[in-house]
């Protein structure tokens, strides 16, 4: 194997191509990763228990987690939850079923393109919470308005993602794939597809912090549920230990959420890339 | 696998039903937005032949090939094979491209099977892929992804998967020229041995006169003739003796010189 020698060891593996290693692997970079959070929850009880805040800017650590444990017994904080994660699961699947949808379709066909590709980007112009008003008045204050901005937020960056990708699918795999004799839905199923798959996992990703910032847009503007509404409710009532406790919620969810589908973005890429 | 590349234990082809087709070039020509890059081409291709296409860089050695796989049509003169005019996609044709091309997510035999013809069974089409992975030497590796795998063997991949398809055309657009000096005599070798196995049409596209010289029935040197615009064939030698031949052998070096030449390259230097 002499002449192989020169094998091209270049891996996609995130790991082995970046430089120092973290020691320990996987436990090791989750400890890392906890480490940030820790110092800050440890210079938060500084602050408040040695007085350099009060407790009307800052409550403590414990009298958060007192809140917490105050709305859990009331039976409030697992409705708050499940109605906000609800929602932005249901407008991220109708968003990116969307986007995937149009993306494909403009991102393939030149015709589809010059007919609808001028209208969306005007669309995508517009500052997404400009539609707030509008979706208010049509929908009223229900649930239909507030997954429709959502999915409105989660539409564009899989849209755009898939129509990109597509557009720059390498035009010589394409020409090998015809020279083959692969054609319409076979040459499509068999390369383009096959190579957007990454981009369209980073697209998702994308998708579902936005479907989080429009949860929280449309449930601060109206909703009598869910963290967006127990972070007004409790700014209108003075109750900043709930209001951080409703932040902490968010950064956690929404950090949750998008470590799943990382996981499924690592896993298309090491097969599909 | 070196020594194996150097003496090739040959694989006999268990279901040879390929059959090597003529190709006619008829007054070919091609002009892109009005300029005129090929005119005038007329070649006759025997069934069985290899031959080789030489010519400066850009004076259409690709157009031409891809006249003939269908992936581009001429705008004059026509390319026919086996008597009937290419129009379209040829599947009678199968393509080696100078770079891989292969699918990065798939393995290096699935890669091989997007050779076969549509509508060829899974045992038929999997015993195929594996006859030739042999006869390519990467057997062992079938199972790898294209980036954890040579250029060499890439390229073989390459040649494996237009084989699949058991062309009577064999059209290869400078299918070594990425690879360095070694590997590239190793493949001319591996080439030899295929067209032996499965003695199919070869149209081969290359920019290096000693593999012309190496591997080709005929040399066709496409140029412009002077103060041309376009290109057409301007010389077209027969090159004697069986293969594999002595690299150094007297008549192939007086060929050598006068391919040079007419390549604009001053034999003496080289
Ligand atoms: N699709 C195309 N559109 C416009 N010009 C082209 C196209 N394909 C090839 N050409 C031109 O035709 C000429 C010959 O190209 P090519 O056949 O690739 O040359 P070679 O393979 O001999 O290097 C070049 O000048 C190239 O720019
Ligand atoms: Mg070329």
């Amino acid at each position: 194997m002499s002449t192989d020698s020169s094998l091209d060891t270049r891996e996609a593996t995130p790991t082995s191509t970046s430089g120092s290693r973290i020691p320990g692997s996987a436990l090791g970079r989750i400890g890392l990763g906890a480490l940030v959070p820790l110092l800050v929850l440890a210079l938060w009880q500084s602050a408040t228990s040695l007085g350099w805040v009060t407790s009307a800017q800052l409550p403590s650590p414990a009298s958060v987690y007192s809140a917490a444990v105050d709305l859990i017994e009331r039976g409030e904080l697992a409705t708050h939850i499940g109605i906000s994660t609800q929602r932005v699961l249901v407008g991220f699947a109708i968003g990116a079923v969307l986007g995937l949808g149009f993306g494909a379709l403009v991102g393939l066909s030149r015709l589809a393109d010059a007919l609808l590709g001028p209208t969306i980007g005007a669309f995508r112009a517009v500052p997404s919470l400009a539609w707030v008003p509008l979706l208010i008045l049509w929908m009223k204050i229900g649930e239909d308005s507030k997954i429709t901005l959502i999915a409105i937020g989660a539409f564009f960056p899989v849209f755009t993602t898939v129509y990109l990708a597509l557009r720059h699918v390498d035009k010589n795999l394409i020409e090998a794939g015809r020279a083959f004799g692969l054609k319409g839905i076979k040459l499509l199923t068999t390369i383009q597809l096959p190579a957007v798959v990454p981009a369209i996992f980073s697209g998702l990703r994308l998708a579902l912090a936005q479907a989080w910032l429009f949860l929280v847009a449309a449930e601060l503007i109206a909703s009598s549920m869910g963290l967006g509404f127990l972070l007004t409710d409790s700014q209108n009532n003075g109750r900043i230990d709930r209001l951080i406790l409703a932040i902490i919620l968010l950064a956690v969810i929404g950090k949750a959420t998008d470590a799943l589908v990382g996981l499924a973005e690592r896993w298309a890429v090491k097969r599909w890339a | 696998m070196t020594s194996t590349l150097d003496h090739p234990t040959l694989v006999a082809p268990t279901s040879v039903s390929s059959t090597a087709l003529r190709v006619t070039f008829q007054g070919v020509g091609r002009s892109f937005d009005g300029r005129e890059v090929l005119r005038d081409v007329d070649l006759e291709v025997t069934p069985g032949e290899v031959v080789a296409i030489l010519g400066p860089s850009g004076c259409g050695k690709s157009t031409l090939l891809r006249s003939v796989s269908g992936l581009d049509q001429p705008s004059a003169g026509r390319v026919l094979i086996d008597g009937t005019a290419v129009n379209g996609l040829d599947t009678r044709c199968a393509v080696a491209f100078q770079e891989p091309r292969l699918l990065p997510w798939q393995s290096v035999a699935r890669n091989v099977s997007l050779g076969l013809p549509r509508g060829t069974d899974r045992a038929s089409g999997s015993a195929r892929v594996a006859e030739l992975l042999e006869l390519v030497e990467l057997d062992a590796h079938r199972d790898l992804r294209p980036r954890e795998i040579s250029g060499g063997m890439a390229q073989r991949t390459s040649l494996a998967r237009a084989l699949a398809r058991r062309p009577g055309v064999l059209l290869l657009d400078e299918p070594f020229g990425a690879l360095d000096a070694l590997t590239r005599l190793k493949m001319q070798d591996l080439l030899l041995d295929i067209h032996g196995a499965y003695p199919t049409t070869v149209l081969l596209v290359t920019h290096d006169v000693d593999e012309a010289l190496q591997l080709a029935d005929r040399i066709v040197v496409l140029g412009r003739p002077d103060d041309a615009t376009a290109a057409t064939v301007t010389q077209l030698l027969t090159v004697q003796g069986a293969r594999p031949r002595i690299r150094n052998d007297e008549a192939l070096g007086r060929m050598r010189s006068s391919l040079l030449a007419s390549l604009g390259v001053d034999a003496h230097r080289h």
